[in-house]
């Protein structure tokens, strides 16, 4: 899983973008265009435990996942209703057997497809296969940039010399490469030997997104939580290095927002232009929306169709556009620039999704998650709980020296 | 493992671009109207842009694609030859356009 895409539209929102251009254009789901690109979680199995995934803390069973042939009907009508992308991710999407089919699928109904990987299930044989079906992009995450930290933040066993070997490989088959970086106070020293790496295994782009904290990361936040200090320099060094890499490496960089003033424009406004589609085929405004209680998601095992559920669903429609916003949004300038900020956010610290991002500082809440935050980073734990089908499993006492 | 595209380049007469493999032209039939798809990123290329793309294919070089343009817009070559390479330009340091290269390694 990607936790960039919790928090930027997944299609950046630069002026020589398309998507402002094309949102004007209409399309099945009139209101609200349908999104440019989905995100498919094909499954939430993943040999990985990052103690910061953004997949629900109730994991979805490999029983539950929709067949082949039903995410086959899923892509076909994506592109159908005007979907131009697809993003394969999960769990860890490889440990779908069907996966070189529903990459062929998508070509043959014209979608542009991205795989979001954790590489370490990956052979050479099944990239080739992959990239013959016509797969676009490949996206591999990365823990740390040598094994002692990243397999320990795996929770997994020479996971990271894997991940280099497949990272070759992607540049062999002339697959271009993202490097996913996800950053806590446990990881954020070896952020400049990060972006060397992925300089030397030929990336094209490096995203390096701090952790966002719902579901897993919310566990762990003590663990996780990034000084002032180390953000600080965090962001000099990614300038400097954006610098300095122009024309070879493009740098992605996603704020944290618990230090910041303002919250992030998360998904780029709840039902603006993303959604996603649980393993079981649930269709979600954000991967993490399932983290948020109360709301109830259509299925696209149910009797809708895709584009009605992106329109008319009473999840999408909640804390779609300004209306339900509360103040001190309602009255704000900012209000269709942020949109409010995160709504898992919002739930996950003052327990109602329809407040103000607490990460805003006119909510009233965010002095004391500034504090939170604060108290938290300089505090001693770093013990992890990793991420599992149990409800998850601390790290063991003598694993935490890495 | 000889690498035949070079992702940085400086276009000329001489090159002869083509879309990299992660950028994708496609008509997008729902909005009516080209797009160019690319990791992440959407864009909407205007209609002058798609005409120029849609020769870029590899095998005809910057020259080629001028000589055709000024030839179907009855325009002057040396107006319009300079506009061509600065589009192109442009599209290649955004990560659209590659070089197609004699793989003589
Ligand atoms: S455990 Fe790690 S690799 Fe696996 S889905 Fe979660 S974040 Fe991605
Ligand atoms: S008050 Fe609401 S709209 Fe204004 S900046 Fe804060 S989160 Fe954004």
């Amino acid at each position: 899983m990607s936790p960039i895409l919790t928090d930027p539209p997944p299609l950046a929102a630069d002026p020589s973008d398309g998507v402002a251009i094309l949102e004007q254009r209409g399309s099945t789901a009139e209101t609200f265009g349908i999104p440019l690109a989905v995100l498919a979680e094909l499954t939430h199995r993943c040999p990985l435990q990052c103690p910061y995934c953004s997949n629900p803390l109730e994991l979805e069973r490999a029983s539950s996942e929709l067949t082949t042939a039903e995410w086959k009907k899923v892509l076909s009508e994506l592109a159908e209703i005007g979907v131009l992308q697809i993003h394969f991710s999960g769990g860890e999407p490889t440990a779908r057997k069907d996966l070189v089919e529903l990459v062929q699928h998508a070509s043959d109904v014209g979608l542009y497809s991205n795989l979001i990987t954790s590489a370490v299930l990956l052979t050479r044989d099944r990239l080739a296969a992959l990239a013959e079906a016509g797969l676009c992009h490949v996206q591999i995450s990365f823990q740390g940039n040598e094994p002692v930290v990243a397999d320990r933040v795996a929770g997994l066993k020479d996971a990271h010399r894997k991940k280099i070997e497949v990272a070759h490989w992607t540049r062999e088959l002339d697959l271009p490469l993202t490097v996913n970086a996800v950053m806590h106070r446990q990881n954020l020293h070896q952020l400049g030997d990060i972006i060397e790496m992925a300089v030397e295994l030929d990336a094209d782009r490096l995203e390096v997104a701090n952790v966002q904290y719902y579901g897993w990361a919310l566990k762990n936040r003590a663990a996780l939580m990034p000084t002032l200090q180390q953000i600080e320099d965090t962001t000099a060094i990614v300038e400097a290095a954006q610098k300095r890499l122009k024309g070879i490496l493009a740098i992605d960089y996603v704020i944290p927002d618990y230090y910041a003033l303002r919250p992030k424009k998360c998904m780029g406004g709840w039902g603006r232009q993303f959604f996603n589609i649980s393993p079981t085929g649930k269709v979600l405004p954000c991967h993490a929306a399932e983290t948020i209680t109360g709301l109830d998601f259509e299925s696209v095992r149910g009797n809708h169709s895709i584009a009605w559920i992106w329109q008319n669903s009473e999840a999408f429609n909640r804390y779609r556009g300004t209306g339900w916003m509360p103040e001190p949004c309602q009255s704000c300038d900012y209000k269709e620039i942020d949109f409010g900020g995160c709504r898992c956010q919002a739930f996950a610290l003052t327990g109602d999704a329809g407040n103000t991002d607490p990460a805003c500082a006119l909510s009233p809440l965010h002095e004391q998650i500034f504090k939170l935050a604060e108290t938290e980073a300089s505090g001693d734990t770093s013990r992890f709980i990793y991420r599992n089908f149990s409800g998850g499993t601390p790290e063991p006492d003598d694993a935490q020296d890495a | 493992m000889a690498t035949l595209r070079s992702r940085h380049v400086t276009v000329s007469e001489a090159s002869r671009p083509v879309l990299p493999r992660h950028a994708k032209l496609r008509f997008d039939e729902t909005r009516h109207r080209w797009v160019i798809l690319a990791p992440e990123r959407v864009l909407a290329p205007d209609d002058i842009a798609v005409e120029i793309l849609q020769l870029c294919d590899g095998v005809r070089n910057v020259a080629a694609i001028i000589d055709s343009l000024a030839a179907k817009y009855v325009a002057v070559r040396e107006l319009i030859g300079a506009d061509v390479i600065a589009m192109l330009q442009d599209l290649a340091d955004k990560g659209f356009l590659t070089e197609a290269r004699e793989n003589t390694a």
